[in-house]
């Protein structure tokens, strides 16, 4: 049966459309319409999954299971859970907003650009279904060589630097987190994941807890950078900068975010918690810090960049509470990203491809000249401050709440980061597309969006406005994932608080009728 | 039966003959390459001669001074490949009138037969000789470009090092000789631990992993490595850089393992140093250069270090990873010489970093594999080249080495660094100031040749059993390190890295 194996063809569906892609002509839009239908089979293959899951049931499943190599025994094991199941199906909605978005964009060496696009894909969803530490170290890394090439290729300015810097930034982490998983496998003789979670949890491996410090500190440093969190952030800016628009909407946040959940929380949940004050502190300062720069910025890209990062603090913060709510939170928070911090990046390369900068102080009056433009572009940035309705509410709130009862000082702290980004957005807005025409936009004819830039932004939107209204069905899947991972029972015996229950939470309860 | 045990060197040594014996009768001014493809032949036939080999039962040969097993098949099998693939290179980057070629085709052909030899020989001399034959080609034709600079200059501080570096190997083999009364590598692991003049084994063991170490370029004994390759053919690099290194690093696996193991308190500390400086020092160097060739031959340093860590971990699992990585190294590096010698020709026209940018604009086919290569050599899963580095520090791990393992990994995160260079420029747009270099159409010998090493380079990577199972097996001839390998059962928790 081909459902038996859905894992494998969601993964696989877009490096075989790639390899089809080498040996495509380079005529007309023959590569982009190729690479457009791959996109919608892989999105289409992987609404399997929501409609099939069991909900009710928190291990992992459509698993397929078998051997790669003998020895050292590396398995072929794929799995998604509640936490990887959106994972895999926001990574397969974007893919087809990607190609669209880069229709216009990338009109030279379209070849190079699609096959490398398409093995960027496989690489994301490998990296969400592996369960074997080495299949996932696999797409893990691999994920870095076309993001590295496209952006060297593609980057305007300095290109070549910035991939450098990317990859450089990732791939030396990443070393280190090959001794971690190589040294696990020294000690237990295994590479899966489930069994290692077992043998780390029983605590008979015998090896001293300074070693497993270092393992665990290994494996959040890799990911960290990747997310980035405060202070390793530095290739973040440079990297949208340079990178076409369908790779920076993916370049940060949800890879290596799933990551510290899946391993990090799930492999080494006491060093975690040893380690949760000092990364709150870098989730607060990477809040107030994000948020400042982007206030600060006067070219577009560079000020979604900085605002991406301090929304993914949030998310770094709602997991470090190790509150149930705020992992759910911190979960939603990370789709969020996805889609708004995406659609964000599209409508200003939408800006970029009409005037030519990014430069926010040569724009101003626009709304009257791009009404459709404006109107998304208002929904995005009032999704993202976390407008009620809208899908950064859900995942702000539920992160706020979850977290405010563990560390009341902190989330205070962090709150007036959502004051701040709500400033540097509407400033943005106010400048880009209020008060009066500058000289770029009076002296330039622009037309309003046309339909495949509504088909690439309309999809997004409703998106955002479903994931506000909707939040109960992505949550019932993500927190069985969760309360598994972080067991409820121990949380509110170490901290002592009442996790206040997810349904209490949800966006629709006002704030005060938390127990 | 004796001469079945060394079917794939007399294969070659007849191929050899036939193409000297051809080039001596044929006229002045024909064309050589037809005994390019005579030499692919006696290439093609040595391969198979070599796989033929796992037939037979294992044993020995020639008053015992040849053994045929797991371990000398699976590394013929290797020097084949490589030489196949180094022929095919040279048919490509030649033209008609390129002179001494059917020399330089016997040459391949001969050096192959002393890197052979220097897998299976069980006795110190015989290895010595074969060391020899596979050095004197070498450095013949690493001079092979008369009419360039730096070709001669190449040859002749090729040949003053190595000579020198063959004398210790000499004086070690005297050395230990002296101290034992024997230069036979079964007697030596039966008897010489019952030596009573144990010092003259160990200064003997030095003389010979100084002598070995220039063989593999490893760092303090590299200093001639950028010079050869730079100035040497870009074919012959491609042969030079993989096969005699190959075969040296499967005499060291012979003495240190085979021979002396019960030495493996000195010896192990020493290569652990070896492996460090080399990982270190040709990374670093690699680092500052501008030239490919000579960028490529700092990171040989490299790979001759990480090769050298699986050594360090004194076990089954270090012989097999050091074999594995000897194929995964010599298939992307083979293949990263096959497009340099195209794109640069045989009088190396492109070799700055900054010719090949915009590559894969120029040739598609040439640039996207040249990434391939780059990519292996950087450790990228699904390529050779990640399979190779994981064995290796797995193995390293496994024997307790925490601290090498780390060099090792911190150290190809630096290697990425010049090799993503050299991607990113393949990938970059071509500088609008530079002169549009033409690059010709790949021929099928080109073809041919990207094809095996691109195919090896992705087989090992996303199906390394096969190739894994032949260098565990290669593995398992060594009785000094008979613990069992490792196959613990899936979610037992084993402690058994405590060594």
């Amino acid at each position: 049966m081909l459902t038996d194996r859905i894992l494998t063809l969601i993964t696989f569906v877009p490096i075989g459309g790639a390899l089809v892609v080498a040996l495509l002509p380079r005529r007309g839009r023959v590569i982009q319409i190729f690479t457009l239908l791959v996109t919608l089979l892989t999105f289409g293959l992987s609404l399997h999954l929501p409609v099939h899951f069991d909900y009710a049931q928190h291990g992992f499943q459509f698993v397929e299971n078998e051997a790669w190599v003998a020895n050292p025994a590396i398995r072929y094991h794929l799995g998604v859970d509640g936490l990887s199941l959106w994972l895999v199906l926001l990574t397969t909605f974007l893919a087809p907003i990607g190609v669209l978005v880069s229709w216009r964009a990338i009109e030279t060496r379209t070849k190079e650009f699609y096959f490398l696009f398409l093995l960027q894909q496989t690489a994301m969803i490998g990296v969400f279904v592996a369960l074997d530490m080495i299949l996932y170290y696999g797409f893990w890394e691999l994920s870095l060589v076309p993001m590295a090439i496209l952006i060297a290729m593609f980057g305007p300015g300095k290109g070549r630097q910035a991939a450098i810097k990317f990859f450089l930034y990732t791939f030396l982490p990443s070393a280190l987190l090959l001794v971690a998983i190589l040294w696990l496998y020294a000690k237990t003789g295994t590479f899966e994941f489930s069994q290692l979670q077992s043998l780390l949890a029983s605590g008979s491996l015998g090896v001293s807890s300074t070693a497993l410090a270092w393992a665990s500190l290994a494996f959040l440093v890799a990911f960290a950078v990747k997310v980035p969190v405060f202070p390793l952030h530095g290739w973040l800016a440079d990297v949208i900068q340079e990178a076409p628009t369908a790779m920076a909407m993916v370049v940060a946040g949800k890879l290596g975010l799933y990551s510290i959940f899946r391993f990090n929380l799930g492999l080494f949940p006491a060093q975690s918690r040893a380690i949760a004050p000092l990364m709150i502190a870098l989730a607060v300062i990477g809040i107030l810090y994000g948020a400042l720069l982007a206030l600060a910025q006067s070219d577009m890209k560079r000020l979604v960049a900085y605002s991406i990062l301090g929304n993914l603090s949030f998310c770094i913060l709602g997991i470090f509470c190790f509150a149930l709510t705020g992992l759910n939170g911190a979960v939603f928070q990370t789709l969020n990203e996805g889609v708004t911090g995406g659609a964000l990046l599209v409508l200003v390369s939408f800006l970029y491809e009409r005037y030519g900068t990014y430069d926010m102080s040569l724009y101003g009056g626009l709304a009257g000249k791009l009404p459709m433009l404006a109107t998304l572009y208002v929904i995005t940035g009032l999704a993202l401050v976390g407008l009620p309705l809208l899908n950064g509410f859900v995942g702000e709130f539920l992160v706020l709440s979850g977290s405010f009862p563990v560390h009341p000082a902190w989330v205070g702290v962090a709150t007036l980061g959502v004051i701040l980004s709500a400033s540097y957005m509407l400033w943005m807005v106010q400048r880009i597309f209020y008060g009066q025409p500058s000289p770029l936009v009076t002296n330039r004819v622009s037309m309003d969006l046309n339909a495949r830039e509504h088909l690439t932004l309309w999809p997004m939107a409703v998106l955002m406005l479903a994931m506000g209204v909707l939040s109960p069905y992505w949550i019932k899947a993500i927190d069985g994932a969760m309360s598994g991972l972080a067991n409820p029972a121990s949380l509110s015996a170490t901290h002592a608080v009442p996790t206040p229950t997810l349904r209490a939470a949800l966006p629709a309860a006002p704030v005060t009728e938390k127990p | 039966m004796n001469a079945l045990r060394i079917l794939p060197e007399i294969v070659l040594t007849v191929a050899g003959i036939l193409v000297m014996l051809a080039d001596a009768t044929m006229a002045k001014a024909a064309s050589r390459k037809p005994l390019g493809w005579l030499a692919v032949l006696g290439a093609l036939a040595a391969l198979g001669a070599s796989l033929w080999q796992y037939s037979l039962p294992p044993g020995t040969a020639y008053f015992d001074v040849v053994r045929t097993d797991a371990f000398s098949v699976f590394f013929h099998v290797l020097i084949a490949g490589i030489v196949l693939a180094a022929l095919l290179i040279t048919l490509d980057s030649v033209s008609d009138t390129t002179e001494g070629l059917g020399e330089l085709f016997a040459l391949m052909l001969f050096g192959s037969v002393g890197m052979m030899f220097m897998t299976c020989a069980t006795e110190l001399l015989l290895i010595f000789i074969a060391l020899e034959i596979s050095s004197i080609s070498t450095y013949i034709m690493a001079g092979f470009r008369r009419k360039s600079a730096k070709s001669p200059e190449s040859a002749l501080k090729y040949f003053l090092l190595g000579s020198f570096a063959t004398a210790f190997f000499l004086y070690g083999i005297a050395l230990i000789f002296g101290a034992t009364g024997s230069t036979s590598i079964d007697f030596l692991a039966a008897h010489a631990a019952a030596s009573h003049t144990p010092w003259l084994l160990y200064v003997g063991l030095a003389m010979i992993v100084i002598g070995l170490g220039f063989k593999v370029s490893a760092a303090p004994f590299h200093v001639w490595t950028p010079d050869v390759y730079e100035g040497a053919p870009s074919p012959v690099v491609a042969l030079m850089s993989t096969g005699p290194k190959a075969a040296a690093f499967a005499v060291l696996l012979r003495i240190v393992y085979g021979a002396l193991p019960f030495l493996h308190a000195h010896w192990v500390p020493i290569l652990w140093w070896l492996a460090v400086l080399s990982m270190t020092i040709g990374n670093l160097g690699a680092l500052r250069q501008r030239n490919v060739k000579r960028m490529l031959a700092y990171s040989s340093i490299a790979h001759a270090g990480y090769l050298l860590v699986a050594f360090t971990a004194f076990s089954a699992d270090g012989i097999a990873a050091a074999s594995f990585y000897a194929v995964s190294y010599a298939a992307m590096n083979v293949g990263i010489f096959a497009v340099i010698s195209h794109a640069g020709g045989y009088d190396d026209r492109l070799t700055l970093l900054d010719d090949y940018r915009g590559l894969a604009y120029r040739s598609p086919l040439l640039g996207g594999a040249m990434a391939l290569f780059l990519v292996s050599l950087i450790g990228i899963p699904f390529t050779g080249g990640f399979f190779g580095k994981f064995y290796v520090f797995a193995a390293a791990l496994h024997s307790g080495l925490v601290w090498l393992t780390i060099i090792g990994l911190v150290n190809s995160g630096i290697a990425a660094f010049y090799y993503l260079r050299v991607v990113t420029a393949v990938y970059a747009r071509p500088a609008e100031t530079a002169p549009v270099m033409s690059i010709p159409r790949p021929s099928l010998p080109l073809l041919i040749a990207l094809f095996l090493t691109a195919a090896t380079t992705l087989v090992l990577g996303i199906v390394p059993q096969n190739v894994l199972s032949a260098a565990q097996a290669a593995a398992r001839t060594y009785s000094s390190v008979s613990q069992p390998l490792p196959t613990p059962a899936p979610g037992s928790a084993m402690n058994t890295a405590s060594r």
